[in-house]
């Protein structure tokens, strides 16, 4: 007879770190800020909250996926991932760590917001690659949905940011 | 909530234009991928088809909660007759200022209808309204940007610009169509009516075309391309669903 050990939403939150947003491969899930809820019953079955970062995200299934099989490989009876919009996602709720995440891909990360997205936000954005706020939008659409392109005046690189969204 | 028949019937047909109406613009977006006049825009384009694609899902998929069918069904294999989209989203895209234009006209429509409803209390709909403005937000933005800067560029450029106003605002004024339904879902506080969204969007849109040195055709020639929201369309809508929804239907069981 096996003893239950009792998971915990630690655990699982832990487990996630390790799922990575397959667009951005050095930020996880958690650090995104798309894991919105987790309950972990007495007998150890999970329920997760996942909140889309833009409504037609292609990696949204992909993403779930990933969530239920790193889940799975820890001591559950069972694993249930909705995607849910309950708690609409914006870019304040990504984490201090997953801010470095996004440098560390080479992305400006988007600027604390608080509710309010103005175009300039997106005109002056800091260099990732030399720390100049000299630099110009070229587009507020990049390679994936979550991307803006930018120039910058001073080191002549274009570069991407993931953009601001309330 | 429970509602009555008639509430429910008022409210599925107010989603199914929504969503139509951001699924056909969608698509002809995407109609832009490895065609734009430069890399850029063809990233724009095809950029803003997958928003609105993806948001008309998740609001066939509030109408597959009420008991129709499943999203990709509702998508792929009905007719134009079925379809509640506006005129303005079916013509073919046309050249770049067409479709420039008309995607200016509709997204702040869109905008601002997404404001309205993220206060509706068909809560599942607010939710996604809530999602759904932060990111038209963007679409409205690319949209203004060229507007001023071909309005300003040169005559050609300018002339081209008018020209697409004169031919889009007409169809635009048809994204307001009233639905008969428009009484119940104001007494259920789902949505104020297109009345009021037609005044807001007048407001907003006004000051941008006049930034551009553009001018919105006089109120004594307004005739508004009535008819979609109703299952009348152009010619132009059965081939563009023909041609959406075939891969689709050689397989409709197939698992993706």
């Amino acid at each position: 007879m096996s003893i239950l050990v009792k998971i915990t939403k630690e655990d699982i939150l832990r487990a996630l770190e390790e799922v990575k947003d397959p667009e951005i491969p050095t930020i996880s899930v958690v650090d995104l800020g798309i894991v919105t809820d987790v309950m972990v019953s007495d007998d150890n079955f999970v329920s997760v909250k996942l909140t889309p970062t833009f409504s037609g995200c292609p990696a949204l299934k992909y993403m779930e996926t990933l969530v239920k099989e790193q889940i799975e490989k820890l001591d559950v009876t069972g694993v249930e991932v909705t995607t849910t919009f309950e708690v609409p996602w914006n870019t304040d709720m990504i984490t201090p760590k997953g801010i470095e995440a996004l440098k560390k891909h080479g992305l400006a990360p988007p600027e604390k917001h608080s509710g309010l997205v103005q175009i300039d936000f997106l005109e002056k954005v800091k260099c990732p690659h030399c720390g100049s706020r000299n630099t110009t939008l070229k587009s507020p659409f990049g390679p994936t949905l979550c991307r803006s392109l930018h120039y910058c005046n001073e080191c002549l690189n274009a570069f991407e940011q993931f953009k601001p969204v309330t | 909530m429970e509602y009555k028949v008639n509430e429910l019937k008022a409210i599925k047909e107010f989603l199914y234009k929504i969503a139509d109406d951001q699924l056909i613009i969608g698509h002809r977006n995407s109609e832009w991928t490895g065609l734009g006049p430069m890399v850029e825009e063809d990233i724009a384009f095809s950029s803003i088809a997958q928003d609105k694609i993806g948001q008309s899902q998740h609001i066939y998929e509030i109408l597959h909660s009420m008991g129709e069918a499943e999203p990709d069904t509702i998508a792929f294999t009905r007719n134009a007759s079925d379809f509640k989209s506006s005129h303005i989203t079916e013509y073919p895209i046309g050249e770049y200022d067409f479709s420039l234009m008309r995607n200016f006209l509709f997204n702040h429509a869109e905008r601002i209808r997404f404001d309205m409803l993220a206060g509706s209390t068909l809560e599942p709909l607010a939710q996604l309204a809530k999602k759904y403005r932060g990111e038209v937000k963007y679409h409205v933005m690319h949209a203004g940007t060229w507007i001023k800067q071909l309005g300003l560029a040169n005559e050609e450029s300018h002339a081209r610009m008018q020209t697409a106003l004169n031919e889009t605002f007409n169809l635009a004024l048809g994204i307001f169509e009233e639905s008969e339904f428009a009484e119940t879902l104001i007494e259920l506080g789902i949505f104020e009516g297109e009345k009021v969204l037609q005044d807001k969007w007048i407001e907003e849109i006004s000051p941008v075309i006049k930034s551009a040195t553009l001018v919105i055709p006089d109120k004594s020639t307004w005739q508004p391309a009535y008819g979609g929201r109703k299952g009348y369309h152009t010619e132009y809508l059965q081939p563009m669903l023909d041609e959406m929804g075939e891969v689709f239907r050689l397989d409709p069981e197939a698992e993706w």
